[in-house]
């Protein structure tokens, strides 16, 4: 592959819709305005597992306006599956899963309405609680999306036994929702025997395949339109119940439909982060050389449809040992069916394994850098095979010069005033995978091009660097390129998940760029025989995390004064959109570390932390000086741009680097996160 | 059940005679029956700031506000910040700052801006306001005042940046 000569790409192009951002006028899907669209509200279960006896729905049928009261009852057949098969059974498998909707001509009485459908429910024992000895834990078929779930060489247990020095620790995460900004919503309209939904997702094309199906409805009479997403982080990733709700509802009345998810209900209806117990064993000589690696996870699933997440499977080529086995267990309980949430697998397993690194350092009296770095491999320790590049070295240098890492002191030693201070580091790590995608391109009579691709731009940036990306492509300027992005009517695309949007829509937009170059008005283009050629080269991206926390001494509030990550990436594309895609992962990090988490009633079956008083993200004063940078790197192994995803790898590694500040702040090893005060009170010294 | 009154709002400059259903906020008035989406729903509960709009200049939660306790009051939504097609400073600055990702906080942190630089102008302290009579806008003040509007991307670094471009 050659370098597109690069004008476009490397310039801190500002965001093609950001004028249309800030004044208002960008519509988001729930936004679009569609004559006689009526309202839904969603009704679901209060209770965690059972089954409905009856439902009384005159009550809310008698509120003025409303048309319809939907259930299980009265929604025809639905072929989806898992959290799709949408009322099509008495069943209840969880609480807050959906049981109905009320459709009224105004959105104020068909909410009162919602409250007045009244349900009996034959109640039974549900079983909420993850726990390492559950005896309901098994071993998945594979983890997501398709790696093995176990893997094991050498003998591990006979190499702790020898190991000089060993860490033998257990981590856990929380359950944590991704809230978005923008909650879930769609606009479903039959028209012509065909539906169009206007929907928030990560992926129009995709959006639509799996919602036809779901309705037995040939793909191509489905339309999804998605042009401005507030924010996803995996969690619009696949289409959420609402979007086939939404579609049954407007078939029912006869009318288009809008139906927005509530924050609260959220919290069930749209995916969430297992919660993970982590037992992390790590062997090693007196210099800290690696001899044994053991990552065992549990984490759970609902009993509607199975979601492993891969936790474990980032330890697989992070550092190498001669012995290593990692393995995954999962139990279905009466809980929403758990999915991605920015850098599932990569992200709660890095606070594990980063955390124990950091752990190994201080039992080996090294630096936590120097350890990682008498660790680096030569090659992929699971495949064998080479790194297409892997920088992780140079981030970590990098960053401890420009952040000061020399200043570093022993473990609790450091006080300001109240306050304890103390810094951490960890490693980052995400891969950089592309998937086939197509493109369309054409030059127009006035001398300009359009671009289509059903990419998604969810905050990304993505619309602004596929402009510059075509624009290099083409080799004309960025303001005779427009690009369209978001409609399920420009074929077939890889959704915005995995890091792999701009690698795998960039690709495509190239490709169909040179092909218009050979002379053509318009051009179709398809990545899948590229990247079926891919070589077989391990591809990831790199990065490390420095953060500085102060602790204060009396009320154990921790505060993070300064945090810097150093990323390789491959090229970067827009400098001013990747620093924020960075900033904002790190963000999120510093919120996983500290606040998130989605607390369980075992009494009542499900989630009490439901909104956003009492599920806790930053805001703007919890985040004080925070920097991303990036070292030089290019590699044309992973697509034609020689770019690697940025949307993930910030928020992996941050919340170790910050539980490492912590204990090199206090002494104190914080290994469930978050790391409340309440889980330092009592424990610090002096 | 719905009960209706008239109300009269002046919105973004022009005068609006309403009948308005009891039940509705005002940020479903202006979003559902006025078109003016730019005022955003993230909670619906006063914990996200989304829907951030200024009644009678000071800065407000739309999805709090009933539409009928506000008769006579005079309504500046996100839509309203542009004059001529011309991006206000404010809006400029978000847009060259990065300030946002997703952009669907951003309505609401424009106007929470607006209404915040007011109140640092006419003396308003704050929670970290040093000198409780005379503050300073620095970079701590206005994080403090802005931890209204949650972004959920994590703009926050570039959204202060913004704020002191025009402070």
């Amino acid at each position: 592959m050659t370098v597109a000569p690069s004008r476009a790409i490397g310039a801190p192009i500002d965001r093609i819709e950001g004028a249309e951002k800030v004044a208002g006028k960008a519509l988001y899907s729930y936004e679009h305005d569609v004559e006689g669209a009526v309202y839904a509200a969603i009704v679901t279960s209060t209770i965690a597992k059972g089954e409905i006896r009856a439902i009384d729905a005159a009550e809310a049928l008698g509120v003025p306006g409303v048309l319809a009261v939907l259930t299980h009852e009265n929604a025809g057949t639905v072929e989806g599956e898992g959290e799709l098969a949408v009322l099509q059974s008495p069943r209840v498998a969880y609480r807050g899963q959906i049981v109905g909707a009320v459709i009224a001509e105004t959105l104020e009485a068909a909410r009162e309405a919602e409250r007045l459908v009244r349900i009996d429910y034959d109640v039974e024992e549900h079983d909420v609680v993850l726990r390492a000895d559950h005896p309901g834990l098994y071993k998945p078929d594979k983890v997501n999306p398709s790696f093995p779930t176990d893997t094991e060489e050498g003998d591990i247990d006979h190499a702790l036994t020898e190991a000089g020095v060993m860490v033998d620790e257990t981590y856990r995460t929380p359950a944590e929702h991704n809230n978005a900004m923008e909650p879930h919503a769609t606009i479903a309209i039959w028209e012509n025997g065909g539906l169009t939904l206007y929907d928030s997702n990560q992926g129009a094309f995709r959006a639509r395949q799996t919602i036809a199906d779901a309705l037995g409805l040939p793909h191509e009479s489905v339309r999804v339109i998605s042009h401005h997403v507030g924010g996803g982080f995996g969690s619009k990733g696949l289409p959420r119940p609402h979007a086939v709700l939404a579609a049954l509802a407007a078939r029912l009345v006869g009318r288009p439909v809008k139906v927005a998810v509530t924050r609260q209900q959220m919290f069930t209806l749209t995916g969430y982060r297992t919660p993970t117990i982590q037992h992390l064993r790590l062997g090693a000589q007196a210099d800290g050389t690696l001899t044994a690696i053991a990552h065992d996870v549990f984490e759970q699933t609902s009993t509607v449809a199975e979601f492993a997440e891969q936790t474990a499977v980032v330890t697989r080529m992070m550092y190498a040992a001669p012995n290593r086995r990692t393995s995954h267990r999962v139990v279905a309980l009466n809980v929403p069916t758990p999915s991605w949430m920015r850098a599932p697998g990569e992200c709660p397993g890095m606070f594990a394994l980063e955390s124990a690194m950091d752990e190994l350092a201080i039992a080996c009296d090294l630096d936590p850098i120097d350890l990682r770095i008498r660790n680096e491999p030569e090659i992929d320790p699971e495949s064998g095979n080479r790194f297409s590049t892997r920088n992780l070295v140079a981030c970590l240098r990098e960053g401890a010069e420009r952040f000061g890492w020399s200043e570093r002191a022993a473990p609790g030693s450091r006080r300001h005033g109240h306050w304890l201070v103390g810094l951490g580091v960890a490693s980052s790590t995400y891969p950089a995978r592309r998937a086939p995608s197509t493109a369309y391109a054409r030059a127009e009579e006035d001398g300009t091009y359009t671009i289509r691709i059903a990419a998604a731009d969810i905050g990304t940036g993505a619309r602004t660097v596929l402009t510059q990306i075509a624009a290099d492509a083409l080799e004309v300027p960025l303001d005779s390129v427009h690009v369209e992005i978001g409609d399920s009517d420009f074929g077939q695309a890889m959704l915005a998940g995995g890091s792999m949007g701009t690698s795998s829509w960039g690709a495509a937009v190239v490709k169909a760029c040179r092909e218009l170059r050979t002379g053509k008005d318009e051009a179709h283009a398809d990545t899948s025989v590229d990247v079926d050629a891919d070589e077989p080269l391990a591809k990831h991206a790199y990065g490390a995390q420095f953060v500085e926390v102060r602790v204060n001494a009396d009320t154990c509030e921790i505060r993070v004064p300064r945090v810097l990550g150093v990323f390789a990436c491959g090229r970067i594309i827009n400098p001013k959109t990747a620093r924020s895609q960075f900033l904002g992962g790190m963000t999120m990090g510093i919120s996983m570390a500290l606040f998130e988490e989605t607390v369980i009633d075992p009494a009542i079956g499900g989630f009490v932390t439901q909104d956003l008083a009492s599920y806790h993200v930053p805001v703007n004063a919890d985040i004080e000086e925070i920097e991303a940078t990036w070292i030089d790197e290019v590699d044309l192994h992973v697509n034609p741009m020689g770019a690697k995803g940025i949307g993930e790898i910030g928020i992996v590694g941050t919340a170790a680097a910050v539980a490492n500040a912590v204990y090199n702040a206090t002494g104190v090893r914080v290994r469930d996160l978050p790391i409340r005060p309440d889980r330092l009170i009592g424990k610090l010294s002096g | 059940m719905a009960e209706h009154a008239s109300i009269a709002l002046t919105i973004n400059g022009e005068l609006h005679e309403l009948t308005v259903d009891t039940r509705t906020s005002l940020l479903d008035l202006l979003r559902e029956q006025l078109r003016l989406t730019g005022a955003k729903k993230g909670c619906d509960h006063g914990q996200c700031g989304a829907c951030t709009v200024l009644i009678d200049g000071r800065r407000a939660n739309a999805c709090l506000a009933l539409a009928v306790a506000h008769d006579a009051a005079e309504i500046v939504t996100v839509e309203a910040l542009a004059d001529n097609g011309s991006l206000h400073p404010l809006q400029a600055a978000f847009v060259e700052r990065d300030a946002f990702q997703c952009g669907y906080c951003t309505p609401g942190q424009l106007c929470s801006a607006i209404g915040m630089l007011d109140e640092a102008a006419a003396g308003w302290p704050s929670y970290v306001s040093g000198d409780l009579t005379a503050p300073t806008l620095d970079a701590d003040e206005i994080r403090e005042r802005m931890s209204g509007n949650i972004c959920r991307c994590g703009a926050y670094p570039n959204i202060v940046a913004a704020i002191e471009d025009v402070a």
